[in-house]
């Protein structure tokens, strides 16, 4: 009887050790992966600060006033497409053009092509500024990146747009998010043009 | 512009004095061949600003205050 019972125990506590010590071998796992110490090689915080306080004084030196408030107080640029005059243009005519679309561009995410008259969204075009050097390799501080698509559109707007991944709206920036900003930039302009008066706002907002 | 950096100062010269202009041409060979895209920021006779991208020290104007080298473009995800 004893020599039975004894046989069943041994039987159980091989079969309990078959279950137990797997799922505890995978629970110290668990444990030792998120005790790992992740250590930040080369991130400094501050230089990170200094190095987005030259971007912002270097974009501010290279837009116009009307470019540098939007995107100190929006936190994006509304760039116009090379092929539109921006409102109030003049073609060679005389008569007066609208602006087919314009772009806006976010720090660190797709540049969103738009119909400034109605809103629509037209696509994102992916783009990147990625520095190739062996120490950096990261990504520019945001203002740098803001300039980077700045200088790039406005200087060759075809060659940026053949180097961009083009895809429609809302892959990756919310639509919704863009349409609050245009609301917001809309609102944002009435406001300048009454604090600047009207011919702050005609001549600005090229 | 160099991430986690911002504007670093490459070199700086006047370009009608021949040994600076020289020094000039070599850092902006230098950093094209490291990748970099160069451009020229710019006032238009319209008074908007907008920036011309150059592919040569020759086509630097002249009255060019500066030169801002940055990362070439690349499709994004």
């Amino acid at each position: 009887m004893l020599l039975a019972l004894g046989a069943t125990a041994i039987v159980i506590l091989a079969l309990l050790w078959e279950v137990v010590v797997p799922a505890l071998e995978r629970r110290l796992q668990r444990r030792r992966v998120h005790r790992r110490r992740i250590v930040a090689t080369g991130y400094d915080p501050g230089r990170e600060r200094r190095a987005e306080q030259r971007a912002r004084a270097l974009l501010k030196s290279c837009v116009n006033a009307e470019e540098w408030e939007m995107y100190r107080d929006l936190g994006f640029l509304r760039v116009w497409g090379a092929s539109g005059e921006g409102p109030g243009g003049h073609s060679a005519d005389g008569g007066v053009t609208g602006a087919p679309y314009a772009y806006l561009i976010y720090p660190h995410k797709p540049i969103v092509a738009f119909i400034p008259q109605t809103g629509a969204l037209l696509s994102e075009y992916c783009i990147e500024f990625l520095d190739r050097s062996p120490d950096d390799g990261g990504r520019l501080p945001e203002s740098d990146d803001v300039l980077a698509k700045w200088m790039a559109l406005t200087g060759d707007e075809r060659r940026m747009i053949d180097q961009a991944n083009m895809h429609l709206p809302g892959r990756q920036v919310d639509p919704r998010q863009v349409r609050r900003d245009l609301w917001r930039l809309g609102r944002w302009e009435r406001e300048r043009m009454r604090r600047y008066g009207s011919h702050a706002g005609s001549v600005g907002s090229r | 512009m160099q991430p986690g950096h911002g504007e670093v100062l490459l070199a700086e010269g006047d370009v009608s004095i021949p040994a600076e202009e020289r020094e000039l041409i070599e850092a902006f060979r230098a950093q094209l061949d490291a990748g970099m895209w160069a451009a020229v920021p710019l006032t238009a006779d319209s008074g908007r600003r907008q920036a011309e991208l150059v592919r040569s020290f020759d086509e630097v104007p002249r009255s060019a205050e500066r030169v801002i080298f940055f990362p070439r473009a690349a499709g994004g995800r």
